[in-house]
């Protein structure tokens, strides 16, 4: 793949990051990087761009301490390797990079998190992204089904015109690892909303319901806890063709923690939340009000689900009324739910009953 | 009535004392089948060591123990001492209380123990079998052969055979009873208390052949043999009613002046003359005319009157040297990480009796972490067995908190937990026993006071090398940085940036901020390689002394480059460190000569003139070259903590939610 210009702002990031280590020791003085602390505490809503980003406070990675200085090494081993890749026009992804520290001796990284953890601290304080450094991740994108034209360029530089209901299969049109304007344009959309539901479970039943013909929805399918390119599309859905967003998913605190991510950041991303977040996303459910008046099958709370909730409490994400409501509720009642638990009422109900009820509420649909 | 009491009298026979000795049996410490056991070897051998030191020969000694049926066993302990005259033998060995040097006070094994006839005795009692004793003297071309038994009513031994026989041996006696005990392995057995006693005479060698398994043979440590201890007479301090009384009735002396002179130790004819005045005793009087008032009035002059203390150099104490030696020898295979030099304290008095109190700490390696510290107890080089809990020496031990000293100890009381041996041993020429078993030290105050100084002396060597080790550990990491992880990073930034490789220096040693000081010693046969490397790790140049504790009169003048400055009494060699630059490290290397790798294995180094905080690797000099270590500092000031002021570590201290893209 072609360098652009991004690629070389990034070998000129990263090679300033190596100079002021360089002229560090050169001083006589102990190196270190001072990098944004990436803590719950440390974050905060911008305004400006209604997502939340990493706030003041600064950790120092310093070599005066053993763990400090190992990482010091890992980052010049890893700063040289991109920049070779880059000069080489090659890309890896970040699993290779993992693999290929094993050659670096004492360089070497423990953990694969470790790796993949040392790649955000470079985004973090270059201000690149990580595609930037052709660096990519092993997880897939999305699932996309609705009446939406890409314009698609593949790995041999053909431009590929794509409708993502007439011109794919029933599992619909794969989101690829890189979402960015050379690689994906929008062409044409005839849709009124975007819907990013979690399971694959209920995607299915949506597509085979025909729900983005009847309701003019284009369905995403999240798989999970949503991938950087899964949520940079949405935005990107969002922002061109604007069409608002809403998220359905399972009703427990980890599903409330993906509608976060997509809709205000993660904190672990907290510095590329302008690219990935769409901050005027909607949750749909499964709610614990929605529990009650729907009269959901249910589980218990278990002790981590307690836990998360509870942590969500002092989640800054999680501070508006609507959030403190629900969150207080679910704890109350000790239960969750499942998005497919409405099958209760039969396979239809969802999408005749369920769904338009709601995103009426909402306003989404008129 | 006079033909009642006549009957009477008929019936009251005299106790004859082998009889006492069947009903006391555990004074005499046969009372339990493996305290049987051991107590017949105990005797044997402590005669053994005795006769041989005597002598003015290394002890070579075999100890033979096999099992004969279920309860009965043969025991035999063969030396290469002297040999016993033909004459003695039956005295010595079939003849309570003979000979047992009840009246002399030196420092000797057999004092404690009734003799080795009460083995002859106990073996009749209980298997009905003969002694057997074989005995050579050096002048002789053949050895005396004999088998005895003891005559329990007369107390006279009955010979039943005697014979000359061809012995290989040059010299020395053999000694065979059949006894009813029990062998068992693990403490309180055979093996440990010969082990006890290899490690106390490290002189002697050894070798046990026991009932099943292996010989086992502990060689001898050290090729000196201890100068005999000399008999002194009894110090005036000590001495009691009844046997002022039977001194007095036996003496050949025939005025009190010339009594109190000749029987006692420390009174000249001055003041032998001052006690008799003072008491109010004619200094003329013939003291086996003493009454038993004027005895009273002569002990309570005695108390009033100045009275050197006694003479100390009848004691042979085991010294530094050789306990350690003592202890590694027989450790042997247990990896010990290290031995405490130990401690042999000034000799003291008690009672008229002069003592000395040494002590031996050995710590870690393989020793267990787990179980409470092993104590070993010696009194004139005899290893105590029984009675743990009784023992001053071991209330001593309860009574440090030794918290303070590396070792676990609940509320800083009782026996501490961890990987240590503490040895404990007391010599003197007359031993406080708690009773007539002897195998507890009576808690008297100024050996209990003496035994709890020698104890925290050593500890405090133990603490030192503990906390050399653990700064040690923490300089390593940083070694690790600075020496591996730094230089990488530079190359690789360098690298990066197209730049020449920078210069480390600077970043070093503000990363170190140390003198570390390294110090090897090289043994070659019977010359040592001394090399101390001195590192300023320091962003500024250092000045200080260095001063080790070395036989200059060794030391090889070719191989020394940079010259001391100072050369003291007791080994106190200094140098000067003038203005080591940052970054600079400076060498000292010299050779001792005639010195053995036992002699001088580790280097003893000190520095004075620089802030204890920044040096690694060894000690400060306390005080003013005071070896005592009673005086060393308490540690140095605490590192100042990493890292700057209020600055938080990124790495650590994270809170990851997991979960999150």
């Amino acid at each position: 793949m072609k360098n652009d210009e991004r690629h070389q702002k990034a070998v000129e990031k990263l090679t300033e990051l190596a100079g002021s280590v360089y002229d560090q020791i050169d001083d006589g003085k102990i190196p270190k990087m001072m990098i944004p602390l990436r803590t719950k505490t440390n974050i905060r809503f911008d305004p400006k761009t209604a997502v939340w980003k990493y706030g003041k406070a600064m950790g120092a990675r310093s070599a005066k301490k053993l763990t400090g200085a190992q990482m010091l090494l890992r980052t010049m081993y890893m700063l040289e390797f991109i920049e070779d890749m880059i000069k080489e026009e090659k890309s890896s992804t970040l699993r290779e990079m993992y693999y290929i520290s094993e050659g670096w001796a004492k360089a070497k990284f423990s953990a694969q998190d470790e790796s993949n953890m040392l790649a955000e601290d470079l985004e973090i304080i270059t201000n690149c992204m990580r595609e930037d450094f052709k660096l990519r991740p092993e997880e897939d994108g999305a699932r996309v089904m609705g009446n939406i034209t890409i314009q698609e360029t593949d790995r041999k530089g053909k431009k590929k015109k794509i409708n993502c209901r007439d011109d794919v299969g029933d599992s619909g049109y794969g989101i690829p690892y890189n979402v960015e304007k050379e690689k994906i344009q929008f062409i044409d959309c005839d849709a009124d909303f975007v819907i990013a539901i979690e399971t694959g479970g209920m995607f299915d039943r949506l597509v085979e319901n025909k729900f983005d013909e009847d309701a003019h929805a284009v369905l995403v399918h999240l798989k999970g806890q949503p991938a950087r390119s899964t949520r940079r599309f949405i935005k990107r859905v969002n922002e061109e063709m604007k069409l608002p967003v809403c998220t359905f998913t399972d009703g427990d605190p980890w599903s409330f923690r993906i509608h976060a991510s997509l809709a205000y950041g993660a904190i672990k991303t907290a510095h590329l939340s302008e690219y990935l977040a769409s901050p005027t996303a909607e949750f749909i459910g499964i709610t614990a009000s929605d529990i009650l008046n729907y009269e959901l099958p249910t589980d218990k709370l278990n002790d981590k689900d307690i836990q998360a909730l509870n942590a969500e409490k002092t989640d800054p994400r999680f501070k508006d009324e609507f959030w403190k409501h629900e969150i207080d509720l679910m704890l109350e009642i000790g239960k969750k739910a499942e998005q497919q638990a409405l099958a209760k009422y039969g396979l239809d109900y969802v999408t005749d009953t369920y769904l338009p009820e709601k995103l009426t509420e909402m306003g989404i649909i008129k | 009535m006079s033909s009642i009491a006549h009957e009477l009298a008929k019936k009251q026979k005299e106790i004859a004392v082998s009889e006492f000795f069947e009903k006391n049996k555990q004074i005499l410490g046969f009372d339990s089948l493996t305290r049987a056991l051991i107590t017949t070897v105990k005797e044997a051998v402590d005669n053994s060591l005795d006769a041989c030191e005597d002598a003015g020969v290394l002890p070579d000694l075999l100890v033979q123990v096999e099992k004969i049926d279920n309860t009965e066993y043969r025991v035999t302990v063969e030396d290469n001492g002297p040999g016993i005259v033909k004459k003695q033998v039956p005295n010595v060995f079939a003849r309570l209380l003979y000979g047992s040097r009840f009246h002399t006070r030196a420092q000797r094994r057999g004092q404690q123990g009734i003799g080795v006839s009460a083995v002859v005795m106990y073996g009749q009692l209980t298997t009905g079998k003969a002694t057997k004793v074989k005995s050579k003297i050096s002048d002789e071309d053949t050895a005396y052969q004999c088998e005895l038994i003891l005559d329990t009513r007369k107390n006279k031994p009955d010979m039943i055979s005697e014979d000359r026989v061809i012995w290989e041996r040059p010299h020395g006696t053999s000694f065979q009873v059949h006894v009813k005990g029990k062998y068992v392995t693990g403490k309180q057995s055979v093996f440990e208390y010969l082990k006890g006693v290899a490690i106390v005479n490290p002189h002697a060698r050894i070798t046990f052949i026991p009932p099943e398994g292996n010989t086992v043979v502990f060689e001898r440590a050290s090729e000196q043999v201890p100068p005999p201890t000399k008999e002194i007479n009894p110090h005036p301090e000590g001495v009691e009613l009844g046997e002022l009384l039977s001194m007095a009735k036996y003496t050949e002396s025939l005025k009190m002046t010339s009594f109190l002179n000749t029987e006692f130790s420390r009174i000249s004819y001055r003041v032998a003359r001052e006690i008799c005045e003072l008491a109010g005793v004619p200094p003329d009087q013939k003291p086996s005319q003493l009454t038993l008032e004027q005895a009273g009035a002569i002990l309570e002059s005695i108390k009033k009157v100045k009275i050197m203390a006694p003479e100390t150099d009848c004691l042979s104490p085991i010294g530094e040297t050789l306990i350690r030696k003592g202890l590694k020898n027989v450790l042997g295979s247990i990896k010990a990480e290290f031995y405490a030099p130990p401690v042999t304290r000034e000799p003291r008095v008690f009672a008229g009796n002069p003592f000395i109190v040494e002590v031996g700490i050995v710590y870690g390696g393989q020793l267990n972490k787990e179980e409470p510290v092993q104590i070993l107890r010696f009194a004139n080089r005899v290893p105590l067995m029984y009675q743990q809990g009784a023992c001053a020496i071991t209330q001593s031990i309860e009574a440090v908190d030794w918290r303070r000293y590396g070792l676990e100890q609940r509320g800083g009381q009782g026996i501490p937990f961890g990987p240590a041996i503490i040895l404990v041993h007391v010599a003197s020429t007359k031993i406080p026993f708690t009773s007539e078993s002897k195998e507890a030290v009576a808690n008297v105050p100024e050996i209990r006071e003496e035994i709890e100084l020698a104890l925290k002396a050593c500890a405090r060597r133990l603490k030192t090398h503990l906390n050399k080790a653990a700064k040690r550990s923490k300089t390593k990491v940083k070694f690790e940085i600075v020496q591996d992880i730094i230089p990488m990073i530079a190359e690789k930034s360098a690298k990066i940036v197209g730049k020449p490789v920078p210069k480390l220096s600077g970043t070093i040693t503000k990363i170190m901020n140390v003198v570390w000081i390294d110090d090897d010693v090289q043994s070659e046969k019977n010359r040592q390689h001394v090399s101390v490397k001195i590192y300023n790790y320091t962003p500024k140049s250092q000045s200080f002394h260095l001063h080790m504790l070395v036989p200059y009169d060794k030391i090889d003048p070719k191989t020394l480059k940079e010259k001391p400055i100072e050369m003291r009494d007791g080994n106190k060699v200094t140098w000067d460190i003038k203005r080591l630059a940052s970054t600079e490290i400076f060498e000292l290397n010299f050779d001792l000569v005639g010195v053995s790798a036992e002699q001088y294995d580790e280097n003893e180094i000190y520095v004075s003139g620089i802030d204890p905080a920044s040096v690694i690797g060894v000690e400060v000099l306390p005080g003013d070259w005071d070896l005592e270590h009673l005086k060393i500092t308490e540690e140095g000031p605490e590192e100042p903590a990493e890292g700057e002021e209020g600055e938080v570590d990124y790495d650590e201290g994270a809170e990851v939610i997991n979960n999150e893209e």
